[in-house]
């Protein structure tokens, strides 16, 4: 390759790409791409982060996993199962965690990072929801969100039945109640999904494909929908130090971002490798296998699952009774609730722009919280409600712990499901409208010193500035280019040049 | 856009050129050296786990020392990183316009919008044969349909499998190890779980006629669901899947005669037939019918009444339920 190009600082590399693909000048751009400074907005990253964790453990994983139901008497080298019908599955299991070398880290990575992301996905939801990221132009990219969440709990459920423990053995029972209480097409549907009556010897093969395929697949797909649309759209902002509708103020690509960011993705593997190794997470080897007619108290869902448990807990129990049908009790709290819900969460871009009569074409800056007090007051009934679900799921738990009755326990959640989130909607709707008064609430303020002066009157005197007092003096300015040969020390000493 | 305020401002004209002792130029630490040490601190801190992680690795591993190495190896790299980009590259800040290649909104401009309009509009020969449009919906439409045929291979109807399990007339009682119970057998307060004869180790059986037997007394006994001829001296017999959502129904409590469902909190009252008494459970467990034969062997008179385990479409509504 030519030395000659002005691109040789680069190193040949980039001159003999660029030959090429002729991409310097979308390169540029990206490189100069600004993202906003907000820790926020860090949370998405979080989410995007720990999938990455997901699949790479996972992929290991594959190695080793047999998705089968055959059973065998087990005659491996873990004692304690030793003669006991096992199935395949179960097996490869207990080898991965206990005799593969590194293998029960890798496992427990797996688990952990699937927890972390689903759950760094909801705290991302929550962030664009309350800051009002969602409106136009970003509904789609909301739709996308949700549906990812979506996905990303039926492919956790999925990933925690596979093992065939006796615990996910039960889940995957109720799950295929849950089938059965679908209206009209709900049996069949169930047979035709696990091929046959519960439990057969078929659906752990059709579980591996969706878990380990078709689901990922979607979801990679989607997030790359989901990415590339931000990357287009760009990002929004809060107000503030020179944020416009018209501008985005933050940290470029290169160098900060890269390198923040990349760290985040490192420190992100380093804790879940900190937990795989020290947390233990579903020692299926202690709960034994799955065997239809035994069951044990641990019986407990991920807690991404647990809200739809809960619900299970507190439904009273009302069937629908009709000549020669019927619709069960599992059908509201397990296919109504979300059935409803999804789509709720999906629509919601288009519903609060036609009840607040907002018909902005852009909305690239954010609101803060308290600046829409009723949105804010839904969310955190919606929470709420979510909350009360998930802590549902543990009645047995609470009831052991507080020492009551659990005739107590239940009825009360019963209640409190219906009222509380009115309740806490309340409050933080007086909060905002509260807060909206304060000026520069949040801020924080420059200490005031009184001093009393030797002839006894007093005198007031600000303190010292001190970082994060005030906004920076400085206006935000394009992102310069700087020679590579003028660079040292960390600090640019030659000229250096607007980006144009 | 011109309905919004705040977007008057621009930010600072591209062509200004920055002075190299411009603030914003300056890294965000007022100490770059320290930082610097801090980073490299975080490097070495990387590399030496990394070394220990491999030594550890190759004599034959360990769970927590291999989690914690790579954690810190991982981790501490990633600090290194942080810290680098957070506190010794230009701090800004910096400023792009939310420009859209040649425009300063998303929506496309006017002319090219009208360009994608007519470039369909070169098709416009093929909307206008509207029988031929019609004829390749409906066929696209028919081959889409083949699609959904497979769905119907992925496993059998559900028809009768669901009104039957594999109990039958005459069918002995057995333990999960294949014991056949004699009416001797278990005291008072006892409890066991049982199978028809042939199918304790079939996972499809255990799993629809799982039953729970109890002798809750030395004398045949009526239930509000069966007559005393069902409850040979004293011994009831109840299916073990939960009618709520279908977890074995585990857990008995001799003092109050009553079964708990460990998965949701349903609780049978045995005595009563075993009739959901708390919990989310709707309807009882079905009572299976038995009876002691010459030899004292406890044996199934029928199958089910009526179809065990949690509610499903085709059900219909069940006979004597309190709650329907």
């Amino acid at each position: 390759m030519t030395t000659d190009t002005p691109m040789a600082p680069l190193g040949a590399a980039a001159g003999w790409m660029d030959d090429r693909v002729g991409l310097a000048h979308w390169t540029k751009k990206s490189l100069n791409k600004i993202f906003p400074d907000h820790w926020s907005f860090m949370i998405g990253e979080v989410a995007l982060y720990s999938f990455i964790v997901v699949i790479i453990t996972g992929i290991y994983l594959t190695f080793f996993f047999n998705p089968s139901l055959h059973h065998s008497i087990y005659h491996g080298p873990y004692k304690p199962l030793d003669g006991q019908s096992v199935s395949d599955a179960y097996a490869s299991v207990v080898n991965i965690s206990l005799y593969v070398r590194g293998g029960l880290v890798m496992r427990q990575m797996h688990h952990w990072s699937a927890d972390i992301f689903i759950g760094a996905i909801v705290v991302h939801m929550c962030r664009i929801y309350f800051t009002g990221a969602f409106r136009r132009p970003r509904e789609l990219n909301w739709v996308i969100g949700v549906l990812l969440l979506f996905l990303a709990l039926i492919n956790g459920y999925i990933g925690y039945s596979l093992p065939d423990d006796l615990i996910s053995g039960t889940g995957v029972r109720i799950m295929f109640s849950v089938f059965l209480a679908i209206p009209v097409v709900g049996s069949y549907l169930a047979f035709f999904f696990f091929g046959g009556n519960f439990p057969g010897t078929t659906y752990d093969y059709r579980f591996y494909i969706i878990h380990v395929f078709l689901l990922p697949a979607i979801i990679v797909g989607l997030l790359v929908a989901h990415l590339a649309l931000l990357w287009h759209q760009k990002h929004t902002q809060f107000p503030g130090r020179g944020a416009t509708e018209r501008n985005v103020v933050g940290t470029p690509v290169w160098p900060g971002f890269a390198f923040k960011t990349t760290g985040l993705l490192l420190m992100i593997f380093g804790i879940t490798a900190l937990l795989g190794g020290l947390a233990q997470i579903n020692p299926i080897w202690l709960y034994g296998p799955y065997i239809p007619y035994k069951v044990t108290y641990l019986v407990q869902p991920d807690w991404y699952m647990a809200w739809l448990d809960g619900a299970l807990r507190l439904m009273p129990r009302w069937e629908v009774n009709m000549p020669g049908h019927m619709i069960p009790t599992v059908f509201f709290p397990a296919v109504l609730m979300p059935g409803v819900a999804v789509p709720f969460l999906m629509s919601w871009p288009w519903l609060e722009a036609k009840f607040t009569k907002d018909n902005r074409r852009s909305h690239h800056l954010l609101d803060r919280p308290r600046d829409a007090p009723v949105r804010t007051a839904i969310g955190v009934g919606v929470l709420t409600f979510f909350s009360v679900l998930f802590l549902a799921s543990a009645t047995d738990e609470l009831a052991n712990f507080f020492v009551i009755s659990l005739n107590v326990v239940l009825p009360v959640l019963r209640y409190t499901l219906v009222i509380l989130p009115f309740i806490t909607s309340f409050v933080a709707f007086r909060i905002c409208k509260e807060l909206a008064q304060v000026p520069k609430a949040g801020k924080r303020k420059r200490a005031s010193i009184i001093e009393r002066t030797p002839s006894g009157g007093y005198a007031l005197r600000d303190s010292e500035v001190r970082p994060g007092d005030e906004p920076d003096e400085e206006e935000p300015v394009p992102v310069p280019a700087v020679s590579l040969n003028a660079m040292a020390d960390g600090r640019p000493s030659g000229a250096s040049l607007p980006a144009t | 856009m011109g309905d919004d305020p705040a977007s008057a401002t621009h930010p600072a004209s591209p062509t200004e050129l920055l002075s190299p002792d411009d603030p914003r130029l300056a890294p965000a630490t007022h100490h770059p050296r320290r930082v610097a040490g801090i980073v490299a601190v975080f490097f070495v801190l990387s590399f030496a786990a990394t070394v220990a992680l491999a030594t550890v690795y190759s004599l034959g591993g360990q769970t927590q020392i291999e989690g914690g190495l790579l954690g810190v190896a991982l981790g501490a790299l990633g600090a290194g990183m942080t810290t680098w980009g957070k506190y010794l590259v230009p701090k800004g800040p910096f400023v792009e316009p939310r420009d859209y290649e040649d425009r300063h909104d998303l929506p496309s401009k006017p002319e090219d919008r009208e360009a994608v309009v007519g470039a369909f509009g070169r098709g416009a020969s093929i909307f206008a044969r509207r029988k031929l449009l019609g004829l390749l919906s409906l066929s696209g439409a028919a081959v889409g349909a083949v699609f959904v045929f497979p769905l119907r291979s992925l496993g059998p109807q559900p028809k009768g499998a669901m009104f039957h399990t594999a109990w039958k007339p005459g069918t002995r009682l057995v333990t999960a190890g294949g014991r056949p119970i004699q009416v001797q057998d278990i005291d008072i307060g006892g409890i066991v779980t049982v199978f028809p004869e042939g199918g304790e180790n079939d996972p499809d059986i255990q799993q629809t006629a799982q039953t729970q037997l109890i002798r809750v007394a030395a004398d045949p006994l009526a239930t509000r669901q069966g007559p005393t001829s069902w409850s040979p001296s004293g011994y009831l017999a109840f299916s073990k899947v939960c009618t709520h959502a279908g977890c074995p129904v585990s857990l008995y409590e001799a003092e109050t005669e009553q079964l708990l469902c460990p998965c949701h909190q349903s609780l049978f009252d045995v005595l009563q037939g075993a009739y959901p008494i708390f919990g989310p459970a709707p309807r009882p467990l079905p009572q299976l019918p038995i009876y002691a034969d010459a030899d004292g062997y406890l044996r199934a008179r029928s199958d089910f009444l009526e179809p065990i385990g949690p509610g499903f479409w085709e059900r219909g509504a069940s006979d004597g339920s309190p709650y329907s």
